[in-house]
């Protein structure tokens, strides 16, 4: 059926699209780019805050509780379940894109709903974790957690650590909002009807641009 | 060659899905994973041990460079740039080189501002006075 295209072929020659995309899918790209600039300005503004200062709170100390658990101490625990849920709810975006391919109503429908379980599931995680730290006495403008050196520390922790992972944990409401609106549509047999299921690529390229921007805030404010 | 309209446009479909681009998947969901817990293994690496300022500083800039591995897996792989044009690939990789500066830009400048601050204003660690108990005692290095 479908074939790809001949290396000589004359892309600018007008009469088609010279990227070869449609023009939703080109704009959802130049829109992620726009956001990949929001989010490196955020964390680089953080990454220069924290190299100014001359000591910083130790993420393992802080992220440290996991739900249930007590007053363990597992530091990387929780998160590193909230990065593997990301990274799942990844793969089935991708699988229900795979299926838009094959035009297969039931398993884009299907593997839409998987992807929607994994968004709800790291919500639920992110809003324990900000509710625990709420209750240890961290907010904006409020830092309980010491230097790393035993200093008191300044208010810039807690504050970059909300602003970021609030700024993501809203782009993965979103994402969820949407999601759940295409799938309805889906199961609907909206896209069924238009011929092809570009709009599930579409959300597919933000789900996954979430799932990116999350392997660099686990980068920098847990792991490093 | 057979064209393909979406909303009026005229596209050539790429090379049709296979039972292979399935395969392709799993196969970097394990890369992606394998990389995660390698990245988990020296996260608790740094968390036990009492590096070098140096060691900690190299195994910090290991785990970057595996979390750029990762990014590159998650752009070409299933959000498919990879098989893009390559002059859309550079409309949007390009801008994103200013990163490259905007980086080593912003840390110097943040590294520089603590030397400054360090040598002719020392007695003035904190901005913000804060008045609330500490959660924790302090760090372990």
């Amino acid at each position: 059926m479908a074939q790809a295209a001949a290396a000589n072929t004359k892309w600018w020659s007008g009469g088609k699209s010279p990227f070869n995309v449609e023009y939703g899918k080109l704009m959802m790209w130049y829109f992620l780019m726009s956001d990949a600039f929001t989010f490196g300005a955020f964390l680089i503004s953080y990454g220069t805050v924290r190299m100014s200062s001359n000591s910083w709170p130790d993420p393992n100390l802080v992220f440290n509780s996991l739900p249930f658990a007590g007053h363990a101490n597992l530091p990387l625990v929780f998160v590193s379940l909230m990065t593997f849920i990301l990274i799942v709810s990844s793969v089935t975006m991708v699988l229900a894109v795979h299926e838009g391919h094959h035009g297969n109503r039931k398993g884009v429908v299907k593997w839409m709903f998987w992807t929607i379980v994994g968004g709800l599931a790291f919500l639920s995680c992110q809003a324990w974790e900000w509710n625990h730290l709420y209750h240890q006495g961290a907010w904006w403008g409020r830092n309980p957690f010491p230097n790393a050196d035993g200093t008191i520390a300044s208010t810039n922790f807690s504050n970059f650590f909300f602003t970021i992972t609030g700024f993501h944990g809203f782009h993965v409401f979103s994402g969820v909002v949407i999601n759940i609106i295409v799938t309805i549509m889906a199961w609907r047999g909206v896209f069924e009807r238009r011929g092809h299921y570009l709009m599930i690529e579409k959300i597919g390229l933000y789900w996954h641009f979430v799932d990116l921007v999350w392997v660099f805030v686990f980068l920098f404010f847990y792991l490093v | 060659m057979e064209h393909q309209t979406f909303g009026g446009e005229v596209t050539i479909p790429h090379a049709a899905p296979t039972d292979e681009s399935k395969k392709r998947i799993y196969k970097t969901t394990i890369v992606l994973s394998v990389i995660t817990i390698i990245e988990l293994g020296f996260g608790y690496l740094l968390y036990m041990t009492d590096f070098s300022h140096a060691l900690d500083l190299a195994f910090k800039g290991v785990i970057i460079i595996l979390s750029l591995a990762k990014a590159f897996y998650i752009v070409s792989v299933f959000m498919h740039l990879g098989d893009e044009i390559r002059n859309l690939i550079m409309t949007i990789v390009a801008p994103l080189l200013i990163f490259v500066w905007f980086i080593i830009a912003f840390l110097y400048e943040g590294v520089s501002w603590k030397n400054l601050r360090n040598e002719y204003n020392p007695k003035e660690p904190v901005k913000y006075e804060q008045h609330t108990t500490p959660a924790h005692e302090g760090g372990l290095k």
